[in-house]
């Protein structure tokens, strides 16, 4: 299912990016491209600055150089409109799903329909209860997030992230807090629905299961070069990678060639 | 044909079945057939038993699409037709079938049959019942904290007390400040147009000087602290208890109460006698600028008069209110804090009560003290 070659331009690409808070530089001289289809991870270990970089791709944060393009649009210098209609395409799924509490789950997707669209109320209570079905929690529109558990908050998150049919879904740590069951269930969805609705998906994450399951494309951004060291299917950098940092990380820290077996196997269960 | 072409379809007859050829673009917001459209087409055609599909002109869809089958759907299932799904396209079927793998929770959410009129006034007076009780417990577990505090055993951070009494002291004076001056102009102005009609204007500074520092100036102090240090408490304790700050507290064997109320009613109830000393000149002073300024009274003259004017139980009885609204308001902005639920709409609801609850108790408390001391004639 992986990139398929295309004349248009690509969904995202990354153009010598340099993320920093004021003078202290998070990671410096980013450069990639996500293809359409793809589900691209962005991974590395804690605190590298992954969600750093995914604030900038969904436009919370401004680089400190460099350049972030959305077919072929750079976003940041582009005027206030072109950088609506960017994000009107974006779907985002924050780590502990971000729902507004004084909301119900209902309330919560119906927002995005409501500001977007000159939809009716009937038509925007029929597409919240798809969206909710499609993530498994038909009937719990009524429910307040504070009374649904984690993992159904973060499919609300979901559904809510899928509200206007997005061109680009961003995932933040879509696995974290979640049991392994229920990690892989996201993980299936997360498929289902790019193969589905041909979206774009990236994904932040540090879960190895998860990054060999889903991953068609990745980079691996590195705390102490303060740079990407690596990009690629992650599949394929773990076993040929040369960067003893990228091949640590990808098999749990254990650095022998034998030793992954496990995660391997698992990979293959899953795919 | 081309993106724009809009949404239709077409029923056709096939021996029992119906074949439904989709056509055009099926997005949100275009105008797309109604699903009872599909409906009548199926009941206009007796004896069938099942529908089919053919997607081929289909030129784009999206949830639009997807809600349009969904409904046709659970109409067919209502009206016993068999759905053939195979000749939609691969990703409409996926969608589809994983929207209706897990069912509706029926009854997830219940409407309890209304409660009757009595029912519903002995609940509330129960959960007024209740909430004293609450109360009670937060004001008994304080006074045991300061037990221990006087015996020098209270725990909680040195450096939390003295930021504290940063915030709530100095960093308070500004707001203090321009308040008690505005309303020592404004007591000096509304006394004036009266006692001008009866030449006795000097009186003014006598009026400024025993309204701000017996009552006004802790009042004045006592409202701005609400509002400014009281609402900060209840947002301060009202997120911890969302992150579960308070838990991990709890579950160290450490009293929220005593951890984290008392530096801060205490860093309140020091603070607020200083700061409504400071009210009180500061009220003072604008009673002088409108004495001097526009009722001509001499720069010495009205400083005589108000000294002769305050006498000393005055400024004590001042201070007594401001000691007492420190306690209120530190208590109020804690407690509703502590009692707050876990969203972020209950933390605006516990602001909101801190500050209702403080507001409420200053005057209230300064209601019974002026009664109390009119009867003990002082």
């Amino acid at each position: 299912m992986c990139s398929a070659s295309e004349t248009r331009p690509a969904p995202v690409e990354v153009r010598g990016l340099t993320m920093a808070y004021g003078s202290y530089v998070v990671m410096r001289d980013l450069s990639f491209t996500i293809s359409r289809g793809d589900v691209f991870v962005i991974m590395g270990g804690s605190g590298c600055g992954k969600s750093t970089l995914l604030r900038h791709l969904v436009g919370l944060q401004a680089p400190a150089a460099g350049s972030v393009l959305y077919e072929g649009v750079d976003f940041w210098r582009g005027s206030p409109e072109d950088r609506r209609r960017i994000m009107r395409r974006f779907g985002v799924l924050y780590q502990s799903g971000a729902l507004w509490s004084s909301m119900t789950l209902a309330e919560n997707i119906a927002v995005p329909l409501e500001t977007y669209t000159a939809l009716s109320r009937a038509e925007i209570r029929e597409i919240v209860a798809l969206k909710l079905a499609l993530v498994g929690l038909a009937g719990f529109g009524e429910h307040y997030p504070s009374e649904i558990s984690g993992g159904m908050r973060k499919r609300a998150g979901l559904a809510r992230a899928m509200a206007l049919d997005p061109e680009i879904l961003f995932f933040d740590e879509p696995s974290a807090g979640l049991d392994p069951v229920s990690a892989h269930r996201l993980d299936d969805l997360i498929l289902e629905l790019r193969d589905s609705l041909g979206a774009t998906v990236v994904v932040v994450t540090h879960e190895l299961a998860s990054i060999f399951a889903i991953a068609c494309n990745s980079v691996f951004l590195d705390a102490e070069r303060k740079t990407m060291t690596a990009t690629g299917d992650p599949k394929r950098l773990r076993d040929e990678s040369t960067d003893p940092t990228v091949r640590t990380f990808l098999r749990r820290g254990e650095t022998n060639g034998g030793a992954h077996g496990g995660v391997k196997d698992n990979a293959h269960a899953r795919t | 044909m081309d993106d724009r072409t809009p949404a239709s379809f077409e029923a056709a007859r096939e021996r029992d079945r119906v074949l439904v050829r989709l056509s055009g673009t099926w997005k949100l917001g275009a105008p797309t057939p109604a699903p009872g459209e599909l409906v009548e087409r199926l009941a206009a055609a007796p004896g069938a038993s099942a529908m089919a599909f053919d997607a081929s002109a289909l030129t784009g869809w999206d949830s639009g699409l997807l809600v349009f089958l969904r409904a046709a759907f659970e109409r067919c299932a209502a009206a016993g037709i068999a759905v053939d799904g195979s000749g939609l396209p691969e990703g409409v079927r996926r969608l589809l079938a994983l929207a209706a793998a897990v069912p509706e929770q029926k009854g997830a959410r219940t409407a309890g049959p209304r409660t009757p009129f009595l029912a519903r006034v002995g609940e509330s007076a129960a959960a007024w019942a209740a909430a004293c009780a609450d109360w009670l417990d937060y004001i008994g577990q304080l006074a045991v904290a300061c037990a221990r505090l006087a015996r020098g055993a209270a725990r909680f951070r040195r450096a939390d007390l003295l930021l504290f009494l940063e915030d709530c002291g100095a960093r308070s004076l500004g707001i203090v400040a321009l308040i008690s001056f505005l309303v020592g102009l404004i007591l000096a102005f509304v006394g004036a147009i009266q006692l001008k009609a009866f030449g006795a204007q000097i009186y003014v500074a006598d009026m400024v000087g025993i309204g701000m520092v017996r009552v006004m100036g802790a009042i004045m102090a006592g409202i701005v602290m609400t509002g400014r240090t009281g609402a900060a408490y209840a947002a301060q304790l009202g997120t911890m208890q969302v992150n579960e700050e308070v838990d991990a507290l709890k579950t160290l064997g450490i009293s929220p109460v005593e951890y984290l109320v008392t530096p801060r009613v205490l860093a309140i109830t020091l603070m607020m006698p200083l700061l409504c000393l400071y009210a009180d000149l500061v009220g003072i002073l604008g009673g002088f600028v409108v004495g001097v300024g526009m009722l001509d009274i001499g720069v010495l003259e009205y400083l005589h008069e108000t000294q002769a004017a305050i006498s000393l139980t005055n400024v004590w009885i001042g201070l007594f209110h401001s000691v007492v609204f420190g306690i209120l308001i530190g208590l109020a902005g804690c407690v509703r804090g502590l009692q707050c639920g876990r969203s972020a709409s209950a933390v605006g609801a516990a602001t909101t009560s801190a500050v209702v609850t403080g507001i409420v108790s200053i005057i209230v408390a300064t209601a019974i003290i002026t009664v109390a001391c009119n009867v003990l004639g002082i």
